[in-house]
């Protein structure tokens, strides 16, 4: 790309009285002072926590938000350090990120792409902060990142599944910690031949918009290739409540399994409607009726209750598995807050440690230092196990998770059981795949 | 023929709640003529009724169990229901289990002040208001009252199954030689809202209360006249829709589990069902409820999505600009209503 | 001036500088004050200030003059932002030709659904208009998303990417919307003591349409057109009898006001170069309503009133977390500074709308005729407080 931006312009200073040296930070313009957008110049650095505090994700937010302040409380060294313990970087020192103390701001993303930028901008804008980290969607979650390249600081996408936020709309100041819907459905491939077999008809209700797409495309490929018949795929409408009239096509269809592309209230609905309908208990083809979730959460397991029992699906993390890095995340926060951190909430937590080790490695809050620092950085000891940060994509690699819904759960959190850690190596793909085709990282922008 | 059959149940079953909800509006229009837009939320709020009831039924004390660990690895805090250490596992579990059925007789007084206390408190200095005042003022409270329940609940849906022995499917063709499995707690909410519209218009036709509303809705000044305080009387109909809504929110829980946000749902949809059936024609609710149900149960099949694709998506909206062309004042509406 | 009378030139006057010292106005407090967190002077909420002061202006040419109350403006607010987006992604970044064609467009659509729509009244007019936009944001959702023909680029939002065509951009050119390459976002940022202020030139952009858009109200509102507008308000049915076809004015009025929201739209895009389906659903619709509604509707400054009401309460209280409010309580005692919060904290941050429909409800029950009636009712309030013996009971006329 031969674009180049000129809207670099001087600050003027006016009035003699002006704190010397004490540029206040301004977006989208060079001052003669800062070399980036938001230059820290006090004791403090700031980042900003965009999370959905109203609507329908409200409560993922809440999660992510304890996480974050708890990753905050580690970086000034409070509380018991954390995952600093059992991080392998030991950059961080426990005394805020370049000697810097951490403070931050929140806002909230409604769940809408024009509201979670305003958000962003006015944390951008007002607040000063250098980097935004939160998001319960994918739509949200690109259309920040679009904003945080433009404006020069670096975006940390939260809870985002979709393969387009590192494919056609990745950019160079974004990063994604969470795994995507190709990953999902090349480690549950493999489970599902195991548990179901091979021969197996699957019907697709499909959340109809671009994540849900991205996600039916990327699971009937996967179990396409080891033999499964895809009998049909029907698109449903976003703000669907009652699934019935979906549903109840599935039991004349001669499939077997139901596969359900619907994420938050939409799956939660659609799985307590298949439920109802009695799914779980029918026979077809001489086979149980299986249901599968490609993509859980554990707040859509409490929604979803006892219906999730051996239902199958994906996730980025699980506080169950068994790491030390793991195990430190969940003692702080469960001590803290009196309950296991869901996997949002350690996306974020991670996502803020990151930020702040790539920080101190490249010795910058500039964006280009850090993301530098970011680009193909490979560790250990923050939950997920051994992690590696692709130059190429902007994408997280790391093992992912296949879950089920446990038969007998013994408390409110062990809902989920691990049904296997799928290694790295099955889940990557190369940069160039053609689900991930399209868009260019283009270049860091430093905003100044 | 099945998946034929399956989609009129689907439909019907849609259909109940909307022509519940669309009732109780039409009542609150027909009767003291004011918009409300918190009608969802009160529908929201029946549902969350059973919800609490559940909760309440469910309060338990806590035992620290050495034997099993939790999570941190502390002792395990087993709960157990004072119910069912009161009255034993046996019928404490199923009293539990039947708290949606039972949250009824707590979600008729509840929805009967809340709706007095409504029309007493707010609505009753709107009636010489503009429309948009009174639209407004209901949505506000809408808002206040969806944003009091996240508080206190939270924005995650929240299971309420229903009582075991009502869960699961029955077949319904085994009488006339078909397979057609149908869940039974929509069999039941769709016999349930079918009883509540019944009784709803046996009360306005068989009582003298009904005669007398009745009566007020079509001339209030004359009845007024007559030395009837038909102000009291309309007030007390707002509580009984305020129930309506309640009660198609209570046994609406186990189909789908509630949030805070399902009112907001309905509310479009069931106003969109009230002005397609006419505004302020109880029949005309009902009848528009149950047709637009079945609309959308059909428009959701492959066949009518791939011939025209997104026709699930606005299949209702498009049947009310029609109906809207076609009969000025919708299905069964009368002249004047709400037309200025 | 300009063909007004004399208290519409000074009303015009005072919106003008009102909008032209709003960095000043906006930052009253310190930057690293505690009060700094009510500031609202940063480029992108006075930029929302105005342009959603000119999406309610619009709406309330067709409400508050004619009574007709629609739910379908968020569509043509929506239809404008792609339509410039579309111009952004295949001829130029700059923002003339975009702003134009979503004027266009809204106009068109606007034609459209204006004609479908007002062939009923009342309720059936408002359900009616409430199905176009609900319609709209369900397509653009998903449908018109399709990877055969994407035309709204779905739950991401319509946006301009490296490889699109552009046609007539240059080198040179800001690589953002700009005005003959003046990039919107330049700000210029400028310091006095303790506080700091931002001049956008995407909000001054904004804000000479909201003038130019205000004045064309103000004409309309005092024309022959306007009073016939009126006339419709307050009773159609005797203007068709005396044999007068009121539908060609009320269209006239629902094109103008769609005509707006397209502006708005435009501008929208034009300071943020991405559309998204929500700002159809039919909440958009209501949020503009709202604030109409709220500032006064049928008076001149009040949607615009209403419009800063609400943006503010969106952007600053929804940005107000415990931290905050320990930093702000944290000179009182422990144990009431806990307190305090513990009484604040269902109000602000994730509660923000618990607040605003409190609020909501506040306005509608006590001042009928919005925020203007609260103001005129105060100014009523101090002009009597010096003559005792003038009692002027407390009933209000709707304004206007």
């Amino acid at each position: 790309m031969s674009k180049t931006d000129v809207t670099r312009r001087g600050v003027i200073k006016t009035g003699a009285v002006a704190g010397a040296g004490l540029a206040v930070p301004t977006i989208f313009t060079a001052s003669s002072a800062a070399a980036y957008t938001n230059e820290p110049t006090g004791g403090e650095v700031t980042l900003g926590f965009n999370v959905p505090q109203t609507g329908p994700y409200a409560d993922e937010e809440n999660d992510e938000l304890l996480a974050q302040q708890l990753a905050v409380e580690h970086l000034n060294g409070e509380g018991d350090g954390g995952c600093l313990n059992t991080f392998t970087s030991k950059a961080l020192k426990g005394n805020g990120i370049l000697g810097k103390k951490v403070t931050f701001v929140t806002g909230d993303t409604q769940t809408k792409s024009d509201a979670a930028r305003a958000s962003a901008k006015s944390m951008i804008e007002k607040d000063g902060a250098v980097m935004i980290n939160g998001g319960s969607s994918s739509g949200v979650a690109i259309a920040v990142q679009g904003l945080c390249q433009d404006a020069g600081v670096i975006f940390m996408a939260g809870l985002t599944h979709s393969n387009d936020t590192t494919g056609k709309d990745k950019k160079a100041n974004g990063f994604r910690h969470f795994f995507n819907a190709y990953m999902s459905a090349a480690a549950l491939a493999p489970i599902l031949e195991k548990e179901l077999g091979a021969d197996r008809r699957a019907y697709h209700l499909t959340a109809d918009y671009t994540w849900g797409w991205s996600q039916q495309e990327s699971i009937a490929a996967a179990t396409e290739a080891m033999g499964w018949e895809t009998v049909n795929n029907v698109l449903t409408p976003l703000a669907s409540t009652d699934f019935s009239s979906y549903i109840a096509p599935v039991l004349n269809s001669g499939a077997d399994v139901l596969i359900l592309n619907h994420y938050g209230g939409n799956m939660v609905n659609s799985l307590t409607n298949a439920i109802q309908f009695g799914m779980m208990e029918k026979v077809v083809n001489n086979k149980d009726f299986k249901i599968v979730v490609p993509l859980y959460s554990e707040l859509m397991a409490a929604g979803a209750g006892e219906n999730i029992k051996g239902v199958f699906g994906s996730m980025n993390y699980n506080w169950q598995l068994d790491n030390e890095g793991s195990k430190q995340f969940v003692k702080s926060f469960g001590e803290k807050y009196g309950k296991p951190p869901s996997n949002s909430a350690q996306t974020c937590y991670a996502q803020t440690l990151l930020y702040a080790d790539a920080c101190e490695r490249a010795g910058t809050f500039n964006p280009c230092g850090v993301a530098e620092a970011l680009e193909g950085f490979e560790f250990d000891g923050l939950g997920n196990g051994k992690t590696l940060y692709r130059a190429d994509d902007h994408q997280c690699f790391k093992d992912v998770l296949v879950v089920k819904g446990a038969d007998n759960p013994t408390n409110a959190y062990d809902t989920l059981e691990i049904v296997e850690v799928t290694p790295v190596e099955q889940v990557t793909y190369a940069p160039d795949h053609p689900m991930f085709a399209g868009g260019a990282l283009g270049t860091c922008n430093p905003g100044a | 023929m099945d998946s034929f059959l399956l989609q009129i149940l689907n439909g019907l079953d849609k259909g109940s709640a909307y022509a519940l909800i669309a009732l109780g509006l039409t009542l609150i229009f027909g009767t003291l003529g004011v918009v409300n837009f918190a009608h969802g939320a009160l529908f929201m709020i029946g549902a969350f009724c059973a919800v609490t009831l559940q909760r309440i039924l469910s309060l338990s004390y806590t035992v620290e169990d050495p034997t099993q660990k939790d999570f941190l690895g502390n002792p395990l805090k087993v709960q157990t229901p004072y119910v069912e250490s009161w009255f034993g596992p046996n019928v404490g579990g199923a009293i539990i289990d039947w708290a949606v059925p039972l949250a009824i007789l707590l979600a008729i007084p509840v929805m009967v002040l809340l709706g007095l206390a409504m029309e007493r408190g707010l609505i009753k200095h709107f009636y010489k208001r503009p429309h948009a005042d009174q639209i407004l003022v209901t949505f506000g409270l809408a808002i206040v009252l969806q944003e009091i329940i996240k508080y206190y609940f939270g924005a995650n849906p929240i299971q309420t199954p229903a009582p075991d022995a009502l869960s699961g499917v029955a077949n319904l063709g085994a009488v006339i030689g078909m397979d057609l499995v149908y869940p039974i707690w929509r069999i039941v909410y769709f016999c349930f809202a079918a009883l509540i519209i019944f009784g709803v218009f046996a009360f306005l036709q068989f009582t003298t209360f009904g005669m007398v509303v009745r009566a007020g809705m079509a001339d209030r000044e004359t009845v007024g006249l007559l030395g009837i305080n038909i102000d009291r009387r309309f007030a007390i109909m707002f509580g009984v829709a305020a129930a309506v809504a309640g009660l198609a929110g209570v046994m609406y829980g186990p189909i789908n589990p509630p949030n805070y946000h399902m009112g907001m749902d309905f509310l479009v949809l069931s106003f969109v069902v009230v002005v397609v059936g006419g505004m302020g024609s109880l029949p005309g609710a009902v009848l528009a409820g149950f047709i637009l149900g079945i609309l959308e149960s059909f428009a959701s099949t492959t066949w009518a999505t791939t011939t025209i694709p997104g026709i699930n998506q606005i299949i209702i909206y498009l049947v009310a600009i029609i109906v809207l062309l076609t009969r000025p004042r919708g299905l069964m509406g009368r002249k004047g209503v709400m037309e200025d | 001036m300009f063909g007004l009378d004399k208290k519409d030139t000074t009303l015009l006057l005072v919106v003008a500088a009102l909008t032209m010292l709003a960095p000043f106005l906006l930052n009253p407090f310190p930057t690293e004050s505690g009060m700094a967190q009510f500031n609202a002077g940063y480029p992108d909420l006075m930029q929302k200030f105005v342009i959603f002061g000119i999406f309610a202006i619009g709406f309330n040419i067709l409400f508050g003059l004619t009574g007709y109350l629609s739910f379908g403006h968020a569509a043509f607010l929506g239809v404008g932002s792609y339509a410039a987006v579309w111009i952004f992604k295949l001829f130029t970044y700059n923002v003339f030709p975009a702003i134009l064609l979503s004027v266009i467009v809204a106009a068109l659509f606007s034609l459209l659904i204006g004609f479908v729509s007002l062939r009923r009244s009342g309720i059936y007019f408002s359900i009616l208009t409430l199905a176009f936009p609900q319609m709209s944001f369900a397509l653009a959702y998903s449908v018109l998303s399709n990877p055969k023909f994407n035309l709204t680029n779905g739950e991401t939002g319509l946006q301009v990417y490296a490889d699109d065509p552009q046609r007539f951009h240059r080198e040179g050119l800001p690589d953002l919307p700009h005005l003959f390459g003046l990039s919107m976002r330049s700000t210029h940022t400028m310091e006095i003591g303790a506080w700091s202020f931002d001049f956008n030139v995407g909000y001054y952009l904004c804000a000479i349409v909201m003038l130019v858009t205000f004045y064309l109200s103000v004409r309309i509102f005092r024309s022959p057109f306007g009073m016939m507008l009126r006339a419709v308000k307050s009773n159609q049915q005797r203007m068709n009898y005396t044999g007068l076809n009121t539908r060609p004015y009320t269209l006239a009025a629902f094109v103008i006001s769609g005509m707006y929201a397209g502006l708005a739209g435009g501008l929208l895009a034009a300071m943020d170069p991405l559309a998204g389906a929500e700002r159809m659903q039919w909440t958009a619709s209501g949020e503009v309503v709202l604030m109409t509604i709220l500032g006064g509707a049928g008076t001149l400054i009040g949607p615009i009133l209403g419009a800063g009401f609400i943006k503010y309460f969106e952007n600053i209280f929804s940005k107000i977390n415990d931290n905050v409010l320990h930093q702000w309580f944290s000179f009182m005692p422990d144990g009431i500074e806990d307190f305090m919060v513990f009484i604040v904290h269902p109000f602000v941050g994730k509660g923000w709308h618990l607040t605003l429909g409190i609020l909501f409800m506040l306005v509608v029950i006590f001042l009928p005729g919005g925020l203007v009636d609260g103001g005129q009712r105060i100014g009523r309030w101090l002009r009597s407080r010096g003559q005792k013996e003038d009692k002027t009971t407390g009933t209000t006329e709707p304004a206007e």
